[in-house]
């Protein structure tokens, strides 16, 4: 057994390196298609980091009246926290609004002139509540307004938001849904393209196949080397990948930082790196060998 | 050992490549299939390899219907068969010493005794120097002994030879007969199809001689006469 898996290695490996150009047009075809799928994998992280991150600049804040005292606003606090949906609570006192305000409007002339005319501290303190998703602030805020302590709350600046948390989570949603379509159609392109490719290199065998098979050999000795092709052309195809996305992240790193300072494309591709490296192999042999195995069937009826 | 019992071969719409064919060869025998070009002679070897299967009656080998062998089963019929061929089907990418040694592969002979055999089956054939050479670094006449090294290296019971001198020079010709008298000489059966009048009449052996995918004559020493 072990010496015919090493025939059939050895006869794949002479079967590539004695068709140079054979194996050079594979391995540039699976490099595309196994790019295509590196693209998707990284396009489909990014837009969530992307969007993880604008969801965390949004929350639904409630103001307290006027009155309200600490330990009620500490008990509220309490009781909004036990909810499943909420994942952050951040309580901002009346004195620290107006430090905030007054920190964000310091330049503002008029502003500071008018909040010195009103005297005393005008503003409510807040409870800023952030979701672990978008689509949960709708519950938080019918927790929030059925609740025994609706009489603490002066406003919750929830419908003035919720334009701008419905578009995150239609943007979410519709994001996932394109996403994978245009996945699913780009892998189903990518992997014809890849299959045709073997498809072809191995027409070009199709009398050596016969020959094989007069000779005497049984399918899997004929088969093997063909998949043994496949899977080095896999395997090349996922190394030079590799290396061109490394380039390009490491390139476009800066340009990327413009548009979403949060993102540091090539951090945040080396932290995916060995995920990356594995979507990339497990893409590149197992389209080499699974082509291989559909493409050689149809000649080994000898 | 080999048998054909009233063999029809139609291929589609209607051409009829053997027509009722029925004979008998025993081990150990040399025999000439003689006929014209699209007499039936190809056909004929290639329902013996169950390349082909026949439109009706049965063809056997050592007792067993070819036709009925399981496909997952037929190696193990090819690997008693060696096969010659016109166009001598070397494989192309392989050195003529991993074409000759492919056929040990397959049966699963140890490295030891492949690198020992397929040299010595290299001298035979007188191709010891042109090991590491590939098909297409070969003459036609080297070709063909390429695959008649190939074809006799697993020692078969049967050489079918299907016109294997066909694209060779006279000097070759010669060259290539000898040695499948050789073969024979040593026990192997070998059948032998040739349109070539000279080489059947010098062999002087057993000729099966078809015509329009009919057997016309059957002698023991046969002479090409068509």
């Amino acid at each position: 057994m072990i010496t015919l898996i090493k025939r059939i290695f050895r006869a794949g490996w002479h079967g590539l390196t004695r068709d140079g150009g054979m194996m050079v047009a594979n391995v540039f075809i699976m490099t595309m298609a196994v790019s295509v799928v590196t693209s998707l994998f990284l396009f489909s992280n990014i837009s969530q980091f992307v969007i993880g991150s604008i969801q965390e600049k949004v929350d639904v804040s409630v103001y307290f009246k006027y009155e309200a005292t600490e330990s009620d606003i500490m008990q509220a606090k309490e009781s909004i926290a036990e909810l499943p949906e909420v994942e952050e609570i951040t309580y901002i006192s009346k004195e620290k609004a107006l430090e905030n305000f007054t920190e964000t409007h310091k330049d503002n002339v008029v502003l500071m002139e008018s909040l010195a005319e009103v005297g005393a501290n005008p503003f409510l303190a807040s409870l800023g509540i952030r979701a672990a998703q978008a689509n949960q602030y709708e519950a938080v805020v019918n927790y929030l307004e059925n609740s025994n302590l609706n009489y603490l709350f002066e406003k919750i600046d929830y419908y003035q938001r919720k334009p701008v948390i419905d578009r995150i989570y239609a943007l979410n949603s519709s994001f996932n849904r394109i996403g994978f379509a245009l996945s699913l159609i780009l892998i189903i392109v990518a992997s014809l393209v890849a299959f045709n490719a073997v498809r072809l290199s191995i027409y070009n065998s199709r009398e050596e196949i016969k020959i094989q098979k007069l000779v005497g050999a049984s399918n899997w000795f004929v088969r093997g080397p063909f998949l043994v092709q496949g899977a080095i052309c896999g395997f090349f195809a996922a190394l030079i990948s590799l290396l061109l996305f490394t380039l390009l992240t490491l390139g476009f790193n800066s340009q990327v930082a413009v548009l979403f300072p949060d993102l540091h494309l090539f951090s945040f591709f080396m932290s995916s790196f060995w995920m990356i490296l594995l979507v990339q192999l497990l893409t590149g042999v197992v389209l080499g060998v699974v082509s291989g195995l559909v493409a050689v069937r149809r000649y080994l009826k000898v | 050992m080999i048998k054909f019992e009233s063999v029809n071969k139609i291929y589609p719409p209607n051409t009829i490549a053997l027509n009722d064919v029925s004979f008998e060869i025993s081990p150990k025998e040399f025999v000439c299939l003689v006929g014209k070009s699209g007499a039936g002679k190809t056909t004929l070897l290639k329902l013996l390899m169950a390349e082909e299967r026949p439109s009706s009656g049965k063809v056997f080998f050592d007792n067993q219907e070819v036709q009925a062998i399981a496909s997952e089963h037929l190696p193990y019929l090819r690997r008693k068969i060696g096969a010659v061929f016109q166009d001598y089907r070397l494989l192309p990418s392989k050195t003529a010493y991993e074409n000759v040694a492919y056929a040990m592969e397959t049966i699963g002979a140890s490295d030891e005794e492949i690198s020992r055999d397929v040299a010595e089956v290299l001298d035979i054939v007188g191709l010891k120097d042109k090991a590491c050479n590939f098909p297409a670094q070969l003459s036609g006449g080297e070709r063909q002994r390429v695959a008649i090294a190939r074809a006799l290296i697993h020692r078969p019971e049967v050489i079918l030879a299907d016109e294997p001198t066909g694209n060779l020079d006279p000097y070759n010709t010669l060259d290539i007969i000898r040695l499948l008298l050789k073969i024979n000489e040593f026990g192997t059966t070998v059948v032998l199809s040739t349109h070539n009048r000279e080489v059947v009449n010098s062999l002087a052996k057993r000729a099966i001689t078809l015509n329009e995918g009919k057997i016309i004559r059957d002698e023991k020493i046969g002479r090409f006469i068509l």
